[in-house]
């Protein structure tokens, strides 16, 4: 029998994190993967675990993401002890560029707004160009300043996905591999869902199947309307190390290779990469540090981002049929160790796994009101 | 991971098997030589050479491994600039072709140490 005390429908970076904190407790999980045919946004990310600029205009949201940032050392250590991998986290600050001085202004005011609204709890600091230099001498003369915030800092998202896959198999978990879940049907003490020619059963599902979320989630009484939104990125060789901090469009990884992105753009499921972005976002690297320009380019790709209408994630519990779970975000890799800590236990029901508090701001029904004017969170 | 060369040239090295001319080029500074159009990998292949690279990460040596410039093992030095896919260049008159020896720097010098550089901890 194909049962199990939790299905995850989704073995993406959300996925396998709630698996894997719903495992640790003792949950028997099983992974529903759909395959490489699937919009994989976590094969394509950036890497950032980031702060800076999140929440305004969602309070929680800021809380939300300070809350695991801080709790990423935690995680980074608990997978490095599960499966040897060091997911390379490093969170020595990080940097948003402005390349004038509007920008620096609309910059400013959105941090003092998220600050403000924190209570102060929220340290950040405005650079002038001549103030970041200091702190990062290869930028250009383009640069007219930067916010920084020392909360912010990146991993490496491939093996942050490996490490997860394999703690959860340290633990248990059972992945079904090239299985699209199509059908989900409430029954007398849980679900039986359809993937394929399989069928499996669970007392509770959680939904985490990025962009197949939107499909999914009205079977069970929930309401996800996600979209795809494009992001390209460029990766360059591996160099000597020249950028210490993660910034928002230029990063180094622990390994010396040149992450450069990034892009946003509504052009429904078509991952593809296009020349003029490209271009575009390699010029604003070089822009930012001039040395940049004698870089090899090795790859490029385009992914997309799973983008609620207002950026913020969903995470709730479904009140019609209970036990059923969603939860969707474009920052798994940020996210992670709230997903592994503080979601995977409420919704495995473990002792003392109650909701997260404010949990409910994140309800997909704010969206039933039909505003789904789509933006970006950060 | 063992980068002996297991290639074998049929016509002896300093013959062209086409009658191409021969080109001259250096690798580390020993004069080698090549058949023009050879790509600089091949000519490094057939004339003995075992180690192109060595690897940013681990310092471990490297040689070709796709030859349709998708693996990105053969990288070398070629006259001064770092990171060149060999597989991907032909041999010209002259070439100064060297080890990459692990990253590049971005200051026009030697590639650093892997492990100095890479800041392993």
């Amino acid at each position: 029998m194909n049962t199990s005390d939790l299905i995850v429908v989704g073995g993406g970076l959300v996925g396998t994190a709630l698996a894997y904190g719903a495992a640790r407790n003792g949950t028997r999980v099983t992974v529903l993967d759909e395959g490489d045919d699937a919009f994989r946004a976590s094969r394509g990310n950036f890497g950032l675990v980031w702060v800076q600029g999140k929440g305004f205009g969602m309070t929680p949201y800021a809380r939300w993401t300070m809350r695991s940032a801080a709790q990423w050392p935690q995680l980074a250590e608990a997978l490095n002890t599960d499966t040897g991998i060091d997911v390379q986290l490093r969170q020595p600050g990080g940097f948003h560029f402005c390349f004038s001085d509007e920008e620096m202004q609309a910059r400013e005011a959105r941090m003092r707004s998220i600050s403000d609204a924190l209570d102060g709890n929220y340290s950040f600091e405005m650079l002038d160009h001549a103030s970041l230099k200091a702190r990062l001498p290869g930028i250009g003369p383009a640069v007219a300043g930067a916010s920084y915030t020392r909360m912010d800092g990146h991993a490496n998202p491939l093996k942050l996905l490996r490490a997860l896959h394999a703690a959860c198999r340290h633990h248990g978990v059972r992945f079904a591999q090239g299985s699209r879940a199509t059908r989900i049907t409430p029954q007398a003490g849980g679900f039986e869902i359809e993937a394929g020619t399989a069928t499996w059963h669970a007392p509770r599902v959680v939904l985490a199947a990025g962009l197949g979320n939107r499909e999914l989630a009205p079977q069970v009484g929930l309401f996800a309307p996600v979209q795809p939104n494009r992001g390209q990125v460029l990766v360059g060789e591996r160099v000597a190390r020249f950028l210490d901090h993660p910034t928002t469009y230029v990063r180094q990884t622990d390994e010396g290779t040149i992450q450069l992105g990034d892009s946003l753009e509504d052009v429904g499921l078509d991952d593809g990469t296009t020349a003029d972005v490209l271009s575009t976002i390699a010029r604003r690297g070089v822009r930012s540090f001039p040395v940049l320009e004698s870089l090899r380019l090795v790859r490029a790709w385009g992914a997309l981002r799973v983008m609620t209408p207002d950026g913020f994630p969903i995470y709730q519990a479904s009140t019609q049929c209970p036990g059923a779970f969603v939860v969707t975000c474009h920052s798994g890799v940020t996210l992670a160790a709230n997903h592994a800590f503080s979601i995977a236990p409420w919704i495995a029901g473990s002792a003392g796994g109650g909701a997260p508090a404010g949990i409910e701001s994140f309800s997909g029904d704010r969206f039933l009101n039909g505003n789904e004017t789509f933006q970006h969170a950060h | 991971m063992p980068t002996n060369v297991r290639f074998r040239s049929l016509v002896p090295a300093d013959a062209s098997p086409r009658g191409e001319p021969m080109v001259n080029l250096f690798f580390d500074g020993r004069g080698l030589q090549a058949p023009a159009g050879c790509s600089v990998a091949a000519a490094l292949l057939a004339n003995g050479v075992s180690t192109f690279r060595t690897t940013p990460v681990s310092g471990a040596p490297r040689a070709p491994y796709c030859m349709m410039g998708a693996c990105f093992d053969c990288l070398v030095d070629i006259d001064g600039q770092p990171n060149r896919q060999s597989c991907l260049v032909a041999v010209a008159e002259g070439m100064q072709v060297k080890t990459q020896a692990g990253l590049r720097s971005f200051d026009g010098a030697d590639a650093v140490i892997a492990e100095e550089a890479a800041h392993v901890e």
